[in-house]
């Protein structure tokens, strides 16, 4: 008898990866989420939402994006074949466009005109933003105060495409707080307004329609990769706040069991000392934001906030899938410190004329410890998920600090 | 099972009135200041009352609310501690109905058998879990309703007739209508559009209806009254708390102060109007 073993089946219809997921929420929003899953499912197999989305990937998104073979990295690192998924090159400059895009065109299907969003880095407000005024939809952006500080940017960038930024000064300001407030706001507009979560997390069915928007990563780099190198890759690496880029690039690989798989979260100053974002590494379940699932916490069930130098991992949370697919070992999940990420952030651009974000920044890092130590025919594929052009006056910043101004 | 949330509805019915139900922090502004503002509850005039179980991120509470809560966790306060103080008022005043509410998460983490066992033993009635949806009665609904204590469930103005039954279904002790479409303390509740909801609700269910969220004054606590099985004033009361944290005696009579006013507008209600 031959039992079928998959990795890609869930969630179940509660939400749920195995203990992971399902939809914590106030009644308030209950009937709107069940609302969005009814309309989502619609959308799965509606040709014409489909063929809608493609459309706008290929002539506003700019995609496929390329996987783009670093050589310069690659002969410094003296190991593995690293490709890049170029997912920096898209419009607004990282991964989050392609979420925005696809959660946009399901908010007008179900009429909605406006649309909250939370963002740590700014580039999740910035392609909220960005669809929002292509899709003539108003658009509140909640940041906290610390991010607003070091990703000035993305906060000029969003007002300017129209959207309202309103600044977060509750808990530790950064990303958690701003989805509270997201959330707060959503409560209290649940009738009139969509609420565009920036990652896969948040009750069901956020989780799994976030991952189905970004599976085009991965969809994209399964046949780029075989035309170029006639083979799967070998593995994997991507950077986790709350895990959407990686899921984008997992999933569709999952299966694929000779394909090893690697998150890596922000370690920020070490784990040993507690100030780090490592929820899968320094965390245990609980339950946040809509779901369950490894958290950043203390013995009373208080959520400890984050730390990273990069606003997109700042986060105490991971995606419910991840929490799964860490129990069930299908991925591993390591993490790059602070100043691990800031040497991987200048390595990449001296070496391929690429300055990353400073999130991919940390996936960067651990490839560079893991290459060396592997065979020159091992296929690893990074993503590269954002620029890092947002990241310029803090890294400066964080450089000078450290006596090595550029 | 603990009879007293319906014996003190059963009661409030035979004296014709509505019941006050007045929520303060655990622990707020501390732990010695928190047990004298309870003790003192039902002799100002609480006739049922809620207890917030502090957490971090209580995403369904406005700026009043978070900072209480923050309050308590910042002098030390934890989910035993809460029990511990549950237990502390009972000592002394074995009829009126306690009730926690908050948050799943330090419940998880305190594990949840553990918690009901001691939640009963300290002498708990019911609970509100404001992220416990139907959809997760497995989690603690249906353990808790088998432990004997009332699991209150909130109805909200996006609770359709369609949803409402499944909604009542696990509810018990009462039905907590949440008055308007937001978090705690940020708007006022109407009273025309609670006379609908109740009406609504109670054409569906036979359990006692409260209304909270957006009540903030003696005057609309008694407009409540007149429709409603109960008025809910949290956010009102818990701002007084923030104002006197400095001077604890202060703090607590002017809070018990505030009660009595709110509950000379309840108890008029209805002779009133
Ligand atoms: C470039 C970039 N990468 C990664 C992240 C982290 O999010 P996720 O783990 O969902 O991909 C962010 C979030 O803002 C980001 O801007």
């Amino acid at each position: 008898m031959s039992t079928v073993n998959s990795f890609r089946t869930g969630p179940d219809e509660g939400g749920h990866f195995g203990i992971y997921g399902g939809r914590f929420v106030a009644e308030t929003l209950m009937p709107l989420i069940l609302e969005l899953e009814r309309v989502y499912t619609a959308c799965k197999t509606d040709p014409g939402f489909q063929k809608e989305l493609a459309g706008f990937h290929t002539h506003y998104v700019g995609r496929p994006s390329p996987l783009y073979f670093a050589e310069r990295i690659t002969a410094h690192l003296g190991g593995a074949k690293v490709y890049f998924k170029r997912d920096e090159l898209n419009h607004t400059g990282a991964h989050k466009i392609n979420n925005c895009l696809g959660q946009a065109l399901v908010a007008k299907r179900m009429g909605k005109r406006h649309i909250i969003a939370e963002t740590g880095a700014g580039q999740h407000g910035v392609a909220a933003a960005t669809v929002c005024a292509r899709f003539a939809m108003e658009c509140t952006v909640f940041m906290g105060t610390e991010d607003i500080e070091r990703q000035k940017p993305n906060v000029d960038r969003m007002r300017l495409l129209g959207a309202e930024v309103r600044p977060v000064t509750s808990g530790s300001a950064t990303l958690k707080d701003a989805m509270n407030e997201a959330l707060r706001y959503w409560v209290a507009k649940a009738e009139t307004h969509f609420y565009i979560i920036g990652t896969v997390a948040g009750p069901h069915p956020y989780p799994a329609m976030v991952r189905d928007f970004q599976s085009v990563i991965g969809i994209e780099a399964k046949q780029q990769v075989m035309e170029a190198e006639g083979r799967l890759p070998d593995t994997l690496v991507a950077c986790i706040g709350g895990g959407s880029n990686a899921m984008g690039l997992f999933h569709p690989f999952l299966d694929d069991v000779s394909v090893r798989i690697v998150g890596v979260e922000a370690g920020g100053l070490g784990i040993p000392t507690g100030k780090h974002a490592a929820s899968l590494t320094g965390g245990r379940p609980g339950v946040l934001h809509g779901n369950r699932t490894y958290l950043l916490q203390d013995d009373d069930g208080q959520i400890i906030e984050a730390h990273s130098i990069s606003a997109g991992l700042d986060y105490p949370g991971i995606g419910p899938e991840h929490a799964w697919l860490h129990d069930m070992k299908r991925v591993e999940y390591v993490s790059a410190t602070d100043d691990e990420a800031l040497e991987a952030f200048q390595l990449c651009s001296r070496l391929e004329g690429i300055i990353p974000a400073l999130e991919p920044s940390h996936a960067l890092a651990y490839v560079t410890k893991i290459a060396p130590k592997l065979p020159k025919d091992h296929i690893l594929v990074m993503n590269l998920c954002g620029r890092g052009d947002k990241d310029l006056a803090a890294v400066l910043g964080h450089l000078a600090k450290r006596g090595r101004p550029v | 099972m603990t009879t007293r949330i319906a014996d003190r509805f059963a009661r409030l019915r035979q004296e014709n009135r509505a019941g006050l139900v007045i929520f303060i922090t655990a622990g707020d502004p501390d732990a010695k200041t928190s047990l004298e503002l309870l003790r003192g509850l039902p002799k100002a005039g609480a006739d049922v009352i809620e207890i917030g179980m502090p957490f971090t991120d209580p995403m369904a509470d406005g700026p009043a609310i978070q900072a209480s809560s923050l309050r308590a966790l910042k002098a030390g306060m934890t989910l035993k501690k809460t029990l511990d103080l549950v237990r502390r008022f009972r000592e002394g005043d074995k009829d009126t109905p306690v009730v926690l509410m908050g948050y799943y998460n330090p419940i998880y983490i305190y594990g949840v058998d553990r918690f009901l066992g001691d939640a009963v033993k300290a002498g708990v009635d019911g609970l509100i879990i404001v992220d416990l949806p139907p959809e997760e009665d497995v989690e603690l609904c249906l353990p808790a309703i088998r432990k004997g204590l009332a699991f209150i469930r909130l109805a909200t103005p996006t609770t359709d007739d369609a949803r409402l039954p499944k909604v009542l279904s696990n509810t018990s002790g009462f039905v907590y209508y949440v008055a308007i479409t937001g978090i705690t303390g940020t708007a006022s509740a109407d009273t025309r559009h609670i006379e609908a909801a109740v009406t609504r609700l109670k054409r569906a269910t036979r359990l006692p209806v409260a209304v909270g969220f957006g009540i903030n004054t003696p005057e609309q606590a008694a407009a409540v009254a007149r429709v409603a099985d109960a008025a809910v004033v949290g956010t009102a009361v818990v701002k007084i708390i923030a104002e006197h944290q400095k001077q604890p005696a202060e703090a607590v009579a002017r809070t018990h102060r505030f009660i009595a006013d709110l509950a000379a507008g309840v108890r008029g209600a209805r002779t009133s109007a």
